[in-house]
């Protein structure tokens, strides 16, 4: 039996010999490969970047709006009534056991004025809570405080797209702006998150405590309603249990029997981008299958060129067998070639595809992410075609009989 | 005990109409160190016959001994350990692997035997020394002339020590010069080396090198002379 390092060398020199062909050959596992690598980078990229916008929305977090106005049968939207409170947010946050942090908020859009520059965005009247709710973290300076709601002190915590348009490159930090004509103190300032799902830019925003906002900013209807309740599950787990507990809590405490219609709505944030997220999973794997297809036909492309091959060496197959060449030895110097074939091509093929997908991401500016499994799963693919495409081309040749071999002209 | 023995040997190609009767009934003994020419028209069977005892090819009907070893019921892979181990090849159209070097092609056999590199190499080396052929142990077939490459062939034949060496024609491409050389190698290969030569052809004044003269004829042996 021959050696496995022979075969090898046997098989280079073989590919050497006719190497236009033998890069034709490749070209089609490049390319299939290269188009799998890519597309599962595309897909993979698309299905991180809603991991991380679910993680910059806040993890665990439900929403809790007021229901819809119902006048003489007509609905109005959501949200139209304002049905919950300040107490809402504290008896739920006291009792859910579920719940770790809640936020209620009330929120407009209002200018912004520091000197001579202005900015309109929205102002988040609201807890210290937010900041769990929404796993927010502060740059520099300090987050709001509870004694800033219980005082109604004017302060405001800002994020970058404010803090760029009205202070460019200086410090915001303790110094006042006015907010609807009011001066407020910038106490702190909130680290970069980008732009949400919904394309939504997180980082031009304003909070200030919840009382201030009530009194001095958006001056509610009703005085102790809220417009929102943000609010944070222990965990993952406990998510629906929340979200159940926040229910029965609110139905009770706006005396709703268990038929009524809830005049409130808790909405499952993370669920729903859970679900984009699924979809976006199950792109990836249509991209990759139909990428797959033209990687079974560079492996059509080996088998062809293969078949080739041992028609014009059939004079040099006579002559191994001639001289003690087992029919082992024989299948397995051709399948070592197409399999050298395909594990070449799909070395330039991740190659490829790895400069594909980053030139496509910067142009498209989606964000891609090659994954080492994606480079396995497309790399051994490569090699599983190279050897079910060759081995027919090698039984053929390994079935000749030397008499005949060795006379072929 | 013979070399070769062969008993009552059949090979028909079954054609679609007409099957054609290439050998019909051949037996034969060769003994160790013998210089066997046979001889033959072309259609004679001479070339199936070489093909069969160079287990290139099996019998239709028949026994065929090769160094005590039968051979006619062997597998594929067991006939080819057996020329691998027993004969050595001698072609007219010399039959090297293009692509390879001298020395490449002389190590082939030894190659398919898992003689280690090192030992193959210098194994090689000696068989083109003997040729004479040291100087051109890097060069491709095509930049030998044709003496030469019958040279390289025959030293691939050598290297794995084969008792047999069958040749086929050996001087059917080759000048007359040329010939003479190669035919007084092979004869210096039986008479230094032992080694025992079967060869075809159809020129008589390359047979009248050998020791024994076979002629065939339809299939059937017509004549076995030996020289004294």
């Amino acid at each position: 039996m021959i050696g496995v390092g022979e075969t090898v060398k046997i098989s280079l020199r073989a590919l050497r010999s006719n190497k236009m062909r033998s890069f034709l050959t490749m070209l089609g596992i490049i390319i299939g490969v290269g188009a799998v690598v890519a597309m599962l980078a595309i897909g993979q990229g698309a299905s991180r970047r809603i991991s991380e916008q679910i993680a910059s929305m806040g993890s665990n977090m439900l929403l809790v709006l007021p229901g819809a106005q119902t006048s003489g049968g007509l609905r109005m939207g959501m949200g139209t009534q304002m049905t919950l409170t300040y107490d809402d947010a504290l008896a739920i946050e006291r009792e859910c056991s579920a719940v770790s942090a809640v936020a209620p908020s009330v929120q407009g859009v209002v200018q912004l004025v520091y000197g001579n520059q202005n900015w309109s965005t929205i102002v988040y009247g609201t807890t210290p809570g937010i900041f769990a709710v929404r796993d927010l973290t502060i740059r520099s300076g300090r987050p709001l405080l509870d004694q800033d709601v219980r005082n109604s002190t004017k302060v405001c915590v800002l994020g970058q797209t404010v803090v760029d348009n009205l202070f460019g490159d200086m410090d915001p930090v303790g110094q006042i702006i006015r907010i609807k004509k009011v001066p407020f103190v910038v106490v702190g300032v909130l680290d970069v998150r980008g732009p949400n799902a919904f394309g939504q830019d997180q980082d031009d925003v304003a909070y200030i405590p919840l009382t201030t906002a009530q009194k001095k900013i958006l001056g509610t209807q009703f005085s102790g309603t809220v417009r929102s309740i943000g609010v944070k599950a222990k965990s993952d787990e406990l998510l629906e249990k929340a979200e159940e507990q926040i229910n029965d809590l609110l139905k009770q405490r706006h005396r709703i029997g268990p038929r009524g219609e809830a005049d409130f709505t808790v909405r499952n944030l993370t669920q729903l981008m859970q679900t984009a997220q699924e979809s976006s999973r199950v792109m990836t794997l249509l991209l990759g299958a139909i990428a797959s297809v033209s990687l079974l036909v560079g492996g059509i492309g080996i088998m062809n060129i293969m078949l080739v091959s041992v028609t014009e060496r059939t004079r040099e197959i006579g002559i191994r067998m001639a001289v003690g060449a087992k029919t082992w030895d024989i299948r397995f110097q051709f399948l070592m070639e197409s399999l050298t074939l395909a594990i070449i091509g799909g070395i330039l093929g991740v190659a490829a595809g790895w400069i594909t997908s980053v030139m496509i991401g910067r142009m498209a500016g989606w964000s891609i992410f090659v994954s080492p499994f994606a480079i396995l799963l497309a790399f051994g693919f490569s090699a599983l075609v190279g050897i079910f495409f060759g081995f027919y081309p090698a039984y053929k040749a390994s079935l000749m009989q030397p008499v005949d071999a060795l006379r072929y002209e | 005990m013979p070399l070769i023995e062969t008993y009552d040997i059949h090979k028909i190609y079954a054609m679609e109409e007409n099957p054609v009767y290439a050998l019909n009934g051949v037996t034969l003994s060769i003994e160790k160190g013998e210089f066997v020419a046979i001889m033959g028209p072309s259609g004679s069977g001479k070339s199936t016959f070489m093909s069969i005892l160079g287990c290139l090819d099996k019998p239709t009907q028949g026994a065929y001994k090769l160094d005590g070893i039968d051979v006619e019921k062997m597998s594929r892979d067991d006939l080819a350990q057996v020329r691998n181990e027993k004969i050595g090849f001698v072609f007219q159209g010399f039959n090297l692997l293009s692509r390879a070097s001298a020395l490449e092609n002389v190590e082939l056999p030894m190659i398919y035997r898992g003689i280690p590199a090192g030992e193959r190499r210098k194994r090689a080396m000696e068989a083109l020394a003997m040729m004479g052929l040291a100087d051109r142990a890097t060069h491709l077939p095509s930049q030998l002339s044709g003496g030469q490459q019958q040279r390289v062939a025959i030293a691939r034949s050598l290297v794995n020590n084969a008792p047999l060496l069958m040749a086929d024609e050996p001087t059917g491409n080759l000048d007359t010069k040329t010939s003479i050389e190669i035919m007084e190698l092979l004869v210096r290969l039986n008479r230094d080396n032992g080694i025992t030569i079967v060869l075809v052809t159809h020129e008589s004044d390359i047979a009248a090198f050998s020791h024994r003269i076979i002629r065939f004829l339809d299939g059937k042996v017509i004549s076995d002379e030996r020289k004294h």
